[in-house]
């Protein structure tokens, strides 16, 4: 399964990501830099046949999770892996079924990271879930996507308690609140600290250095070509 | 306990934050303080860390204690947090190998791997790295894993009080580093494994050096063995301490030689390969007992298999000649290192063909390394066995030159879940054997 057969959905006026380069504005521009526009890159969605094992992991939840039509967002099938977006409403239900059904058994989940996307509006907040079956030896991925006014998720500690200091870590890092989590703490930050720090809306910090005469600016001021 | 005023201590003022007595240890007899402990049945909290020489690294462990044995065991963590995984964000693809080496660093080549594979996959160019550089990273992968398993079982003697294993576990290591030194010219945090192949190839005398190392090992791990595997002090510490089945495992997402120690050969070498393990002749080592004793016996096993592979993989390279980084002028980096006379650099052929005779190859460079290569919109999870377990990166990009999101499920964060599971209900001794088999580096930790 290749990058060729993601399907893009039709998209609202797909949004432009940015404008120019190298700070190079219309008047004066002799590089042409300054007209470029970057649009946002488009949704996607895979189509069945999904390949390799991913159809019969569907077929399976299909059958284990009757709700699959309405729970199931989209499916995408990208560099020979599968992610399910899933409405955060259905998580906890999506993943008992992975972990109880005979044939899905993912038995492991190797945590949640979570994804600061500022330009979906609506959708700000993604927390991605990593399952492994070690009995079927699959991997799948779930995505959740939350909106920044409301960044809640059900947590999924009660079905798989190793994700209880991953949700810690994302809900420190990103400030996603993972509705019934025994004790959502800051685990990596102090207690007392300010903001989420892998937010994009959040500075990477630092001061400029002077190197031979040349002063260096932080890594975050510095020249960008995305 | 003196009576003198005592700033930690003061209870007296009703801030409502102190919720008994507290008491400083500072090196003083443990009756001197344990004497102001008037009623019996009292429950003592002990901060064990985040500076305590046997909780490797900066670990804090929150115990609550009813005489010797622990009723309550948390963990903190935090203190090495240092936002490797922010940094990243700001830097291109390739500069990402510098930060992710420095996370679990006992480990360096295999965060390297790692996000090195889940770059290449998202690039969609796995099967276009060279054989000779495959090669090169197992086999740098199984020096690795052998120089991290003799820290923790070096550390772990030394934290039962036993200074000969810590001493014999470190030599060995030396040699190991050794050879990391010869190879990427640093001991620690090579930043060696780069997207597209490695930095370098093996300069000479390398393989002769491994060859020698091959020779040396096994007896040295051996005598290592004649001292732990059958010493009954060692035994009584170990055995049937911190017992963990394989539903604990599990549950709580224990991957490694902790997992192996329950008789579950899950090796994702074997079960997932990647780098073309699968091509290989290894065992996966397991034991039954899932007690501390299993665990040192499954990192034992482990460094005789990581030599088997090393010896395969030298003689592979004797034969299997070619470039180390990726064909593809997009990708691979443009310039192959030297040693000059003021350290290590752009080769002087390189050098001259850019500013003397290309125009193009100029640009060509100074484009590959400033800005560096795009890599498509996507995500990926790629993972590898690291000596501590499944070290997983889920990589993000939106279509530029720096990772939009990388993160890394490092196989101690999750594996120090453990901890309340393993010491509650036992000795505090056992604590401390317990932590150190689950051995956990805090530098990945923490990330």
């Amino acid at each position: 399964m290749s990058s060729e057969d993601v399907v893009p959905l039709p998209t609202q006026g797909t949004p432009v990501s940015r404008h120019g380069m190298f700070g190079a504005k219309t008047t004066g521009d002799t590089s042409g830099f300054g007209g470029l526009v970057v649009r946002q890159a488009a949704r996607v969605s895979s189509q069945r046949p999904y390949g390799s094992y991913f159809d019969e992991v569907a077929d399976e939840l299909e059958r284990a999770y009757p709700e699959f039509g309405d729970a199931i967002e989209r499916v995408v099938v990208h560099r020979d892996e599968i992610t399910f977006h899933v409405q955060r409403a259905r998580l906890a239900e999506v993943a008992q079924t992975l972990r109880d059904d005979l044939k899905l058994r993912f038995e492991l989940c190797t945590g949640v990271s979570g994804v600061h996307y500022p330009q979906e509006i609506g959708a700000e907040l993604h927390a991605i879930y990593h399952f492994l079956s070690m009995t079927h030896n699959r991997r799948i991925r779930l995505e959740v996507s939350a909106p920044d006014e409301d960044p809640h998720i059900p947590s999924i500690v009660s079905i798989y308690p190793t994700n209880d200091w991953h949700e810690r870590e994302t809900y420190d890092f990103f400030g996603i609140i993972f509705d019934g989590h025994p004790a959502l703490t800051r685990i990596e930050m102090p207690d007392d600290w300010v903001g989420h720090p892998q937010r994009k809306d959040y500075p990477l910090g630092g001061i400029p250095v002077e190197y031979r005469g040349a002063e260096i600016p932080p890594p975050d001021q510095r020249r960008s070509y995305t | 306990m003196t009576a003198t005023y005592d700033a930690y201590a003061a209870s007296g003022t009703d801030d409502g934050t102190a919720e008994g007595k507290v008491f400083n240890v500072a090196g003083q007899d443990w009756d001197d303080v344990v004497k102001g402990v008037t009623d019996e049945d009292e429950l003592l909290v002990i901060n064990m860390g985040p500076q305590h020489p046997s909780t490797h690294g900066v670990l804090r462990l929150i115990l609550t204690l009813d005489g010797e044995s622990v009723t309550e065991a948390r963990v903190g963590i935090g203190y090495l947090h240092t936002g490797i995984e922010k940094n990243m964000e700001f830097r291109t693809w390739t500069q990402g190998s510098t930060f992710c080496t420095r996370m679990d660093y006992l480990a360096p080549i295999f965060n390297e791997t790692a996000y090195c594979l889940g770059v290449e996959k998202l690039l969609g160019v796995t099967d276009q790295i060279p054989e000779r550089a495959q090669i090169i990273r197992v086999m740098m992968m199984e020096l690795n894993r052998i120089s991290s398993h003799l820290v923790a079982i070096a550390t772990f003697g030394l934290e039962l009080g036993a200074t000969t294993v810590m001493l014999n576990g470190f030599i060995e290591r030396e040699y190991t580093l050794d050879i990391f030194e010869l190879i990427t010219g640093l001991r620690m945090n090579m930043a060696y494994v780069r997207p597209g192949g490695v930095a370098q190839d093996l300069p000479p005398g390398a393989l002769d050096k491994l060859r020698e190392y091959l020779e040396r090992m096994p007896e040295r791990f051996l005598a290592m063995r004649k001292l732990m595997d059958a010493n009954p002090v060692y035994l009584a510490r170990t055995k049937d301490v911190a017992y963990l089945d394989l539903t604990g495992c599990m549950a709580l997402g224990i991957t490694g030689p902790v997992l192996r120690s329950t008789g579950l050969p899950w090796d994702l070498r074997k079960s997932q390969p990647y780098c073309g393990y699968e091509t290989y002749d290894f065992e996966v080592a397991t034991q039954t007992s899932a007690d501390v004793y299993g665990r040192y016996l499954v990192r034992m096993q482990e460094m005789d298999e990581s030599l088997k592979i090393i010896q395969q993989c030298v003689d592979r390279l004797t034969v299997t000649k070619g470039p180390v980084m990726i064909e593809d002028k997009k990708i691979g980096w443009p310039a192959q290192l030297a040693i000059g006379a003021d350290g290590m650099g752009n080769s002087p052929k390189h050098i001259a063909h850019i500013m003397g005779t290309s125009m193009e190859a100029l640009i060509h460079h100074f484009k590959l390394v400033t800005e560096g290569f795009r890599v498509p919109a996507g995500q990926v999870y790629s993972a590898v066995e690291s000596p501590r377990g499944e070290l997983g990166v889920h990589v993000v990009s939106d279509g530029g030159t720096r990772p939009y999101r990388a993160h890394f499920r490092d196989p101690s964060f999750t594996n120090l879940q453990a901890t309340a599971a393993m010491c509650e209900g036992g000795f505090v001794a056992d604590v401390i054997a317990a932590v150190a088999s689950i051995d956990p580096v805090m530098g990945g930790v923490d990330r």
